[in-house]
């Protein structure tokens, strides 16, 4: 195809998406992926993300124009990594105590896409900053790129568009309320007991109209409710379904209330899972941009 | 295939004397004492693997969710 002249600004440009892609693989709080296949997987992707970023510019410098057709390729392939992954936590869904909801899966899926992007644009970049620099421009290209891109991939937080404070559980006989809803109706009494014992109520406040739809979607509730369990472990099990962590929207104000039992009955840690929590693409909503959604705000 | 009845009632259990305030396509069971009703909601519960409800009238109904 062309010289081996280019081979090692490839190689480096290679390297470094590789392991851009590789520090991107760091197990987070969603423990996905944990397991040594999953990362086989991605890591496999995102050398042939890196491969094909690497080799654009010494392609295009070799004036083998059609090798650059490859990266559309590349695109066409990752975009079936995002069907997989949506696939495969779909069908583990079943299996979670408190599921993920398909507004998180396709978030990760989205993540895991996006991911063999930067691995293939930190290629490219390096490659290039090789051939204008050699390793003296490469290494710094490798590593800046690698931390804006990684940087500006995080999106917002649920902390930011809402306040979260504890709030009263109320009973009344078999209702559970919190705030103006009756949040749930347990018939039995013992497990009625445990919730006056252990369980917790919660109140997320958004700051504004856009936090208020946004946090409103079920997709994000459920997601909520999926990060607190992971993390802090909920009291359920299957056929126990009136400890079932729920989350519903006072009408009378458009606050998000949420009853849980954690295994870990600490308030502070619970109150900064909820915080942490990513707000899903697909819940984000931004009525306050247009003009209808302003002047119905105030 | 795994085939679940979500959101509807599955069974009411209520004492004797409130026989009169249930009828209709459910499962109903009828109870001698508190106590009875107890064990009966919480094993229908176990068994179907939803929760008991309670509708404040003396009836308890059996839903999953």
């Amino acid at each position: 195809m062309f010289s081996h002249d280019y081979l090692p600004a490839i190689s480096v440009g290679l390297i470094a998406g590789f392991l851009a892609r590789f520090y991107m693989l760091k197990v987070d709080y969603r423990h996905y992926p944990s397991y040594p296949h999953g990362y086989a997987a991605h890591l496999a992707f995102g050398f042939i993300g890196a491969a094909l970023g690497a080799v654009a510019i010494p392609a295009l410098l070799a004036e083998d124009y059609v090798a650059v057709t490859f990266l559309a390729l590349a695109a066409q392939q990752f975009r079936e990594i995002r069907s997989i992954e949506r696939e495969s936590l779909a069908k583990t869904e079943e299996t979670e105590m408190v599921p993920r909801g398909a507004g998180y899966i396709e978030g990760i899926a989205k993540l895991f896409e996006a991911r063999n992007y930067l691995a293939m644009g930190i290629g490219l970049l390096t490659t290039g900053g090789y051939l204008l620099g050699g390793l003296l421009l490469a290494v710094p290209t490798g590593i800046l790129s690698a931390f804006i891109m990684n940087k500006a991939m995080i999106g917002p937080k649920v902390g930011s568009m809402a306040e979260v404070r504890q709030e009263d559980l109320l009973f009344e006989g078999p209702n559970i309320r919190v705030g103006d809803e009756i949040i749930m109706n347990v018939g039995e009494k013992m497990a009625l007991d445990i919730w006056q014992e252990k369980g917790i109520a919660l109140a997320v406040e958004p700051y504004d109209d856009n936090g208020r739809t946004t946090l409103g979607n079920a997709g994000q509730r459920q997601a909520i409710l999926h990060d607190v369990a992971s993390q802090l472990g909920v009291r359920l099990d299957i056929g126990e379904q009136h400890f079932t962590p729920l989350m519903r929207i006072e009408l009378s104000s458009g606050r998000i209330l949420m009853i849980v039992i954690p295994f870990e009955p600490d308030v502070e840690p619970l109150i900064e899972a909820i915080k942490k929590t990513p707000v899903l693409e697909a819940a984000m909503r931004k009525p306050l941009e247009t003009s209808v959604g302003r002047t119905a705000s105030d | 295939m795994d085939i679940n009845i979500n959101n509807e009632i599955l069974a009411v259990v209520t004492l004797k004397e409130n026989a009169v305030k249930v009828a209709g396509g459910a499962p109903i069971f009828l109870v001698e004492d508190e106590k009875e009703l107890k064990e009966i909601t919480m094993l229908l519960a176990r068994i179907t693997l939803g929760m008991v409800h309670d509708l404040k009238n003396g009836v308890y109904i059996l839903v999953r969710h």
